[in-house]
């Protein structure tokens, strides 16, 4: 008996046209793969070069260099849910003023916060991924896609309190920058809306029994998670925000000029700590191989195509538009124009003419470019 | 019934795991006496099943004792259109519910996903003969070969069911309709769907009231949906209805036409050792009912069946695991859409066993009493006429037993979403896919099947 099936379960009301939710999840998934085989430098807090560290298999504070490729598993046949071991981000985070000095305590936080990290921005693809293959011929069903919303918000709040908090874990763009400023993560559970202090709290995809030697720390993966940065520019906790940022720094991951994306308002909050904060995600980010890198965040593009700096910021300040892209006209399928609301992710995801693609890695690169160029005009040489 | 399965087997045995979609069975329900049962499929049409009165002095091996034989069969719904939204509207019957019968006809209410029916199922197993002025085809006679006149007398004649609709409510709902639900004022009913309730008179069609409205100014603020309402059993201003954040909400009717504040709430706090992600969509209601006595509540969502006392609003009374092995899968169930399943659950006629579906064919029982239960497979190959079913297990641990199953091998196709406890007596239907099975509790223990 084929435990998992190919095909949606008998009760979808989706007729699937388009590549199943478990074939997206899958091409997810081998993209993933493909990132966590890209050797890549660098836990070592002094910055370059050093070689990959993997958390020894019976003390998660020792770490040695480790020079295969390390594989992901995966359980059950979930795609986009690696086998890693995530279980809680229970180790304890200090906040260090000498920046340079990261203890094993908190590298063995960045390890695993990177690893949730990961499992979470997989399940955001896979979120959205189901929201965008409801535009169907039978109108999709509503409450099905209100939890994936729902689960789509939480994780985007999730990420907006920890990307003030994460740990940056890499630094190295062919040594323009140095990652001077790392903000290591306090306890995460300064998060407002959590009462309870137990990290077990974080055991968002529980995977219990995982075991130590399995986690995976390559940078790449580490690096998938630089969507949950940008937190500086806006501490505001408002979705539409994160959404934004979210956006913009995903796109932000040509490898030239890694300055931080002031692209979002309150600019007033910003301060130097947060700045290389955030240019440290950029390099991070930077490192992994642009094309694949944008195949699989070429589906959250920025819908923005036109040209400068001043358009892009408008638009992401364009508050409330006459017409909002009504949860209501996503939800049954109908394409509105593309406006920037707290849907507007989502809307990148399915051009408003032709199918959905999921990689278009031209557009890709010249988003990347614009942002580029605006980012150096931002930031200053 | 068992030679029919035989037959078919041999003649059809390379289609018999091709499913069509529109024979998957997507609804099953009782009348009140127990002696119809009808399906409803994807496919729009209606089956009802009729139990063979007890043939009383014969052997007790070989007689048909209470099974349940077809009826009749019609099509309820048709495929249709949206053409404002350019979206089809799938002719799968939702839900089916009886009216108390009140006369010889039965009738029913059946619905699809916009659109609520009212069916009148008569017999008829007379008809009159003997027309002076027609013949017995029904042409005209010609009059001057009339050299008599007769009274024409009813004869009985083979057994027809006639279904006829009687009513069609349409155009109530923007959404789509997930329950419905007759009063027990005999007169009228109500209809939810994702966002909106309302009730409607069983003789009027075109206006309903809306009784509960749960859609907010602006669609993007929308985080809730209802689930599942039903009316109280007893109580003819009393409906509760169930959310996709997993509360209850139980509406007085008599407080207010429109019943958007709840005369009570019910609620169970979340776990904060259990949070995840996924928390949300697993705590989400997928069917609700009363129990006979009015008094209790069962819900079903994702990983367990929860009892409710009206009373008591703070949390269940009781709760039952049903597969609480699937909660380390969540991300997978998440990934093929299975986290999705609207699983049924249904009371037993004294309200001291609940039941409820899960995968892989199987079905579970609570008694409520010792609170244990016991897990019932649903398949044809294990299950032979009159054969007594067998306990199923999952293996999560522990010394493995022969024949259980492992987690990772559970086939989550053959999902036990829809089923149906006879009013009075230890008689369960329950719908996997396309078939259905009936099983009766009794001392030979048989059980039918039927395609």
């Amino acid at each position: 008996m084929k435990p998992w099936p190919a095909v949606c379960p008998s009760n979808c009301s989706v007729r699937p046209l388009a590549p199943s939710p478990a074939q997206l999840a899958a091409w997810l998934q081998s993209q993933h793969t493909e990132l966590s085989t890209f050797t890549h430098c660098n836990l070592a807090p002094s910055g370059r070069g050093a070689a990959p560290l993997i958390q020894h298999p019976a003390s998660k504070h020792a770490y040695v260099a480790h020079h295969q490729r390390t594989e992901v598993t995966r359980v059950l046949g979930c795609h986009s849910c690696c086998r890693i071991d995530m279980f809680s981000k229970g180790t304890k985070r200090k906040f260090s003023d000498d920046g340079d000095e990261i203890s094993d305590e908190s590298l063995a936080g960045a390890q695993v916060s990177s690893s949730y990290s990961l499992q979470r921005q997989s399940l955001l693809d896979m979120s959205l991924i189901k929201l965008q293959l409801c535009h169907m011929l039978v109108e999709p069903n509503l409450c099905r896609s209100v939890l994936i919303a729902n689960t789509v918000r939480q994780i985007q709040e999730e990420m907006t309190h920890d990307g003030t908090w994460q740990v940056v874990t890499e630094t190295f763009c062919g040594g323009s920058q140095s990652p001077s400023e790392r903000l290591v993560a306090t306890e995460v559970l300064c998060r407002s809306r959590e009462q309870d202090a137990e990290p077990k709290l974080f055991s968002v995809l529980s995977y219990e029994g995982c075991r130590e030697e399995e986690v995976v720390t390559d940078e790449t993966l580490c690096s998938v998670s630089v969507s949950d940065t940008a937190s500086d520019v806006c501490l505001s906790e408002s979705a539409r925000h994160c959404w934004e940022r979210d956006e913009f720094v995903e796109v932000d991951r040509d490898d030239e000029a890694c300055e931080s994306s002031r692209l979002g308002p309150g600019d007033d909050d910003d301060d130097d700590d947060n700045d290389d904060d955030e240019v440290d995600e950029e390099e991070e980010s930077s490192r992994v191989d642009p094309k694949t890198m944008g195949q699989v965040f070429g589906t959250f593009e920025i819908k923005n195509s036109a040209p400068g700096p001043d358009s892009a910021l408008e638009e992401l300040f364009s508050d409330v538009d006459a017409s909002y892209y009504d949860l209501d006209t996503m939800l049954t399928g109908i394409q509105s124009a593309p406006k920037m609301g707290p849907y507007d992710l989502l809307d990148s995801l399915a051009p408003s003419h032709g199918p959905p693609s999921i990689g278009s890695p031209s557009n890709c690169r010249s988003d990347l470019n614009e942002l580029d160029h605006i980012m150096e005009i931002i930031v200053g040489s | 019934m068992g030679e029919d399965g035989e037959s078919s087997k041999l003649n059809h045995s390379f289609l018999r795991d091709y499913v069509t979609e529109a024979d998957v069975i997507s609804t099953v329900e009782f009348n009140q006496t127990g002696d119809l049962l009808a399906t409803g499929d994807k496919g729009g049409r209606v089956v009802i099943f009729r139990r063979e009165p007890e043939v009383k002095g014969e052997e007790e091996e070989l007689a048909e004792v209470g099974e349940y034989n077809v009826y009749s069969t019609f099509q309820s719904h048709e495929p249709d259109f949206d053409y404002l939204k350019s979206l089809e509207i799938e002719e799968k019957i939702n839900k089916i519910r009886w009216l108390p019968q009140q006369n010889a006809a039965h009738f029913l209410l059946s619905t699809n996903d916009k659109t609520i029916k009212l069916w009148k199922v008569s017999e008829r197993d007379r008809r009159p003969e003997g027309y002076n002025l027609k013949d017995e085809e029904g042409r005209l006679k010609d009059i001057s070969t009339v050299t008599s006149l007769q009274v024409p007398v009813l004869k009985p004649t083979d057994l027809m069911v006639e279904v006829r609709p009687r009513r069609v409510f349409a155009n109530g709902h923007t959404y789509h309709v997930n329950s419905i639900s007759v009063n027990s004022d005999g007169e009228t009913y109500l209809s939810a769907d994702d966002l909106r309730i309302n009730m409607w008179h069983l003789d009027i069609t075109d206006r309903s009231f809306n009784i509960v409205d749960i859609k907010p100014v602006n669609m993007e603020d929308l985080t809730e949906v209802i689930t599942a309402a039903e009316f109280h059993p007893h109580h003819c201003h009393l409906f509760i209805y169930s959310s996709s954040k997993g509360t209850l909400r139980l509406c007085d009717m008599r407080a207010s036409a429109l019943c958007d504040r709840h005369a009570k709430i019910f609620e169970e706090p979340e776990d904060p050792g259990n949070r995840s992600f996924f928390s949300e969509i697993i705590s989400s209601v997928s069917d609700v009912k009363f129990s006979h006595s009015g008094r209790y509540l069962l819900t079903r969502d994702y990983l367990t069946v929860k009892v409710w006392d009206l009373n008591m609003e703070k949390g269940p009374v009781e709760t039952y695991q049903v597969h609480e092995y699937l909660r380390s899968k969540l991300c997978s169930l998440y990934e093929n859409d299975c986290i999705f399943d609207k699983f049924e659950c249904v009371w037993n006629s004294t309200d001291s066993v609940i039941m409820t579906g899960a995968y892989n064919s199987f079905f579970r029982m609570f008694d409520r009493e010792t609170g244990r239960g016991v897990t019932l497979e649903a398949w044809r190959e294990s299950s032979k006429p009159r054969a007594v079913l067998r306990t199923r297990r999952v293996y999560t641990g522990g010394r493995r037993r022969r024949g259980d199953v492992g987690v990772d091998s559970l086939d989550f196709t053959k999902k036990i979403l829809h089923m149906a406890w006879h009013p009075e007596e230890n008689i369960i239907a329950i719908a996997a896919t396309n078939n259905l099975y009936i099983f009766q509790d009794r001392v030979n223990s048989e059980n039918t099947e039927n395609q």
